[in-house]
């Protein structure tokens, strides 16, 4: 056995199987990961390098495979909403929204108007929040560190918004088959105003201050390109596909909630860089405050939840006092739903692209399968593409600008 | 244009489909196995489809016959529209891979493979995604239990 | 004898300032895996600043940190892994099961999740909660502190379990 051939074995452990094509003795295998700051959770990179130039690069997933599809099958649909808020910890409003779609969307029924611009003025906010945390991180690996404080401090707000909206920070569990867990109140909506009259300025200030630095623009530009039909090929969806010139936004193309009714811009930029997909985050905060603004205007003054009582669960207050919705809410809690027999897939324009939830059931109260569509994942699946070429400094850059989200990726 | 979209579909393709169901407004096309690869080639390259794969998931339906169902979910960014193409496969029987038409495919698949023990002929890379590669078991599968079969991985010594 | 007791006496001091010391410079490994790991960033953030407490040199190598703070599920493919960091890290550490996911397993009873860390790793506080909130870690930061203020073996065994 040649030495070099022996490193690499040496460097294979139980967890993966890294078949060696060629052992030239100038190349060298690499391990990044799971435990890596750069690397936004656990994704694990074999990557193999010839100098500094990456020739070959393996990710390896399900370091934090939750087994969510299997938990699913035995969970009643109620069940599998605090679920939903771990898949994509960065926005979990939106998650709990893309699954109560699909749920509302076997059993045939619709909300309020009311509840649908909420979800609308949730699924936004948990974009920015999200989108904070993605440019902060990202700026963080290319070594800004100022940004990332810059912008938790604006998660902060909005954390400080779901916390009076929902009752927690960030694992929400706000909605429900139906409706939504409680209104919005006034005092809310007074937060969400005074927040989004101030973030617009804040966001110009961070931008500021990282956008005129040559050193980031130089690390970002021209990093991790791809082409638009290598986008289309791999499904990618979100960011990425808009950084790379498609104009394909779920929002759009298959409007849910009330999006159609709303006034908002789908950024797009043609470079497919890490740059691009950078400026796309950004701008889609931007997009997000206006479309939040207008959801507050336009908001009516309805229910929160629908009365179908043999679907949707009754209110707090009126189980303890009435004996009708008494019996539904035991029934329901006991038996579940029952949708009827079928199969659909609802999927909604998440932060980092389309998520979608794939239900079978066969009229019980469980779901016979159920599938996490789930953007991270399939955008993962591009980024050996992106790296290979490229320095071993950018893979930083890359997975930052990918913005993979492990929870949800692994499932 | 969903109308559209479906006869058009339907009159192109009307020698492969066995059937075509549209549930809460879901358009799926049950085919057989052996015509997948021709229809997704024929779905991606017309012009005036444009379809592109966006996932691919299998469902247990724990019978004896036609044990499995591999459903794959298109996307057309041109037309705005989502079809499913449903093939019913048996236990251990193989199915053509998707990855010389769809690049995409090549981890939709894996993962298939991984957690339903779903084979894929021609596949370049067919190992698991997410278990452990000396896991045994394919855990999406009906009989396997929630909580797994004691002692089936390992933990590190304490 | 004389001698001896000075000495005793002398090493006991030296004892209680380096713990002192040690206490209020923990550098903790951020063993980040989950949802928990985005409520560990924020305690580190301007709000709660765990800097307060001497501990916000978060380093990613494990050989230059004495207390991980494992924040995420385990799940059996990571748990290797994070036994291999443990392993790196110098002697004397201190671990945090941060979450009901870490010390449990929480709320996934399934097959590929480890039911409690403290099944390969000894675990010196447990903090609950789904994430627990930035200052229930906080909370947990200044357990470890009197702990290791104390600094014998006896309580080095010893569990802390801090409620919502
Ligand atoms: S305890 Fe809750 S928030 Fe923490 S990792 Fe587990 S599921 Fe996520």
């Amino acid at each position: 056995m040649l030495s070099s051939e022996k490193i690499y074995k040496s460097l294979e452990d139980s967890d993966t199987i890294f078949t060696i094509d060629d052992s030239i003795e100038n190349t060298m295998v690499l391990n990044m990961g799971p435990q890596h700051p750069a690397t936004h959770g656990v994704l694990r990179l074999l990557v193999k390098l010839d100098g500094e130039t990456v020739v070959s690069c393996i990710p390896d997933l399900g370091y934090l495979h939750r087994g969510y599809e299997k938990l699913a099958e035995h969970c009643s649909y109620h069940e599998f909403i605090p679920h939903t808020d771990r898949l994509d910890y960065l926005s979990p409003l939106a998650n709990n929204v893309a699954y109560v779609l699909a749920v509302e969307k076997l059993i045939g029924i619709e909300t309020t108007c009311r509840v649908k611009f909420i979800r609308v003025i949730c699924c936004e906010l948990a974009r920015i929040s999200s989108h904070l945390i993605s440019v902060g991180t990202f700026a963080m690996d290319v070594g800004a560190l100022t940004i990332l404080l810059w912008t938790f401090r604006e998660r902060e707000k909005i954390q400080d918004i779901f916390d009076v909206l929902t009752g927690v920070r960030f694992t929400t569990s706000f909605t429900r088959i139906g409706g939504l867990a409680n209104d919005l109140s006034d005092e809310v909506k007074k937060m969400i105003e005074n927040f989004l009259n101030q973030f617009p300025e804040k966001l110009d200030e961070c931008e500021k201050l990282i956008l005129k630095n040559k050193i980031f623009i130089d690390r970002c530009e021209g990093v991790g390109t791809i082409s638009k039909d290598d986008a289309i090929q791999f499904g990618a969806t979100g960011p990425i596909l808009r950084a790379c010139g498609i104009e394909h936004d779920l929002r759009r193309d298959a409007p849910y909630l009330v999006y159609d009714e709303l006034d908002f811009d789908i950024p797009v930029y043609s470079e497919g860089d890490a740059l691009a997909r950078f400026y796309v985050r950004l701008q889609e905060m931007r997009e997000s405050v206006k479309i939040i603004l207008q959801c507050l205007d336009k908001m009516p003054n309805e229910s929160i939840r629908i009365n179908v009582p043999k679907k949707v669960l009754p209110q707090k207050e009126k189980i303890y006092s009435k004996m009708e919705e008494l019996i539904h809410d035991f029934m329901l809690i006991n038996f579940g739903i029952n949708p009827p027999v079928g199969e659909v897939y609802h999927s909604i324009e998440s932060s980092k692209g389309e998520l979608g939830f794939y239900i079978s059931s066969n009229g019980s109260g469980y779901p016979w399968r159920l599938k996490i569509r789930s953007p991270s994942f399939c955008n993962l699946q591009i980024m050996p593409k992106m790296i290979v070429g490229s320095m071993i400094s950018d893979i930083v850059v890359i997975i930052g600008s990918v913005d993979p989200v492990m929870g949800e990726a692994d499932k | 244009m969903k109308e559209l979209i479906k006869k058009k579909l339907q009159e192109k393709l009307s020698d492969y489909i066995i059937d075509i169901v549209e549930f809460q407004s879901d358009l799926t096309f049950v085919i057989k196995a052996e015509n997948l690869t021709i229809i997704s080639k024929h779905l991606r390259d017309d012009v005036e489809l444009e379809y592109s794969l966006r996932d691919i998931l299998a469902i247990d339906r724990y019978t004896n016959e036609n044990r499995f169902e591999v459903v794959y979910n298109f996307f057309s960014i041109k037309n705005k529209l989502r079809i499913f193409l449903k093939i019913k496969i048996e236990d251990a029987e193989s199915v053509p891979t998707l990855v010389d038409v769809f690049q995409s495919a090549n981890w939709y698949e894996r993962e298939v493979f991984d957690m339903h023990g779903i084979k894929f002929y021609n596949h370049p890379d067919l190992r698991r995604i997410y278990m452990p590669e000396e896991f045994q078991y394919h855990p999406l599968r009906k009989e396997f239990p929630l909580m797994g079969i004691p002692n089936s991985i390992s933990l590190p010594r304490n | 004898m004389g001698i001896e007791e000075r000495e005793s006496f002398f090493t006991t001091t030296i004892d209680s300032l380096v713990s002192w010391a040690r206490k209020n410079s923990l550098w903790p490994m951020p063993m980040g895996i989950s949802c928990c790991a985005i409520e560990m960033m924020a305690s580190a953030d301007p709000r709660f600043d765990i800097s307060r407490f001497g501990s916000e040199v978060m380093r990613f190598s494990p050989r230059q940190s004495d207390l991980m703070i494992v924040a995420g599920t385990v799940t059996y493919k990571m748990s290797h892994v994070v036994r291999k960091i443990y392993d790196q890290m110098p002697e004397p550490k201190w671990v945090i099961a941060m979450g009901a996911c870490t010390s449990t397993g929480g709320m996934y009873r399934t097959y590929s999740v480890v039911q409690g860390i403290d099944q390969f790793l000894p675990v010196d506080v447990y903090v609950a909660g789904c994430p627990p909130r930035p200052d229930n870690l906080l909370n947990a930061l200044l357990e470890i502190q009197k702990k290791v203020k104390n600094g014998n073996q006896k309580s080095k065994r010893e569990k802390i379990y801090i409620a919502e």
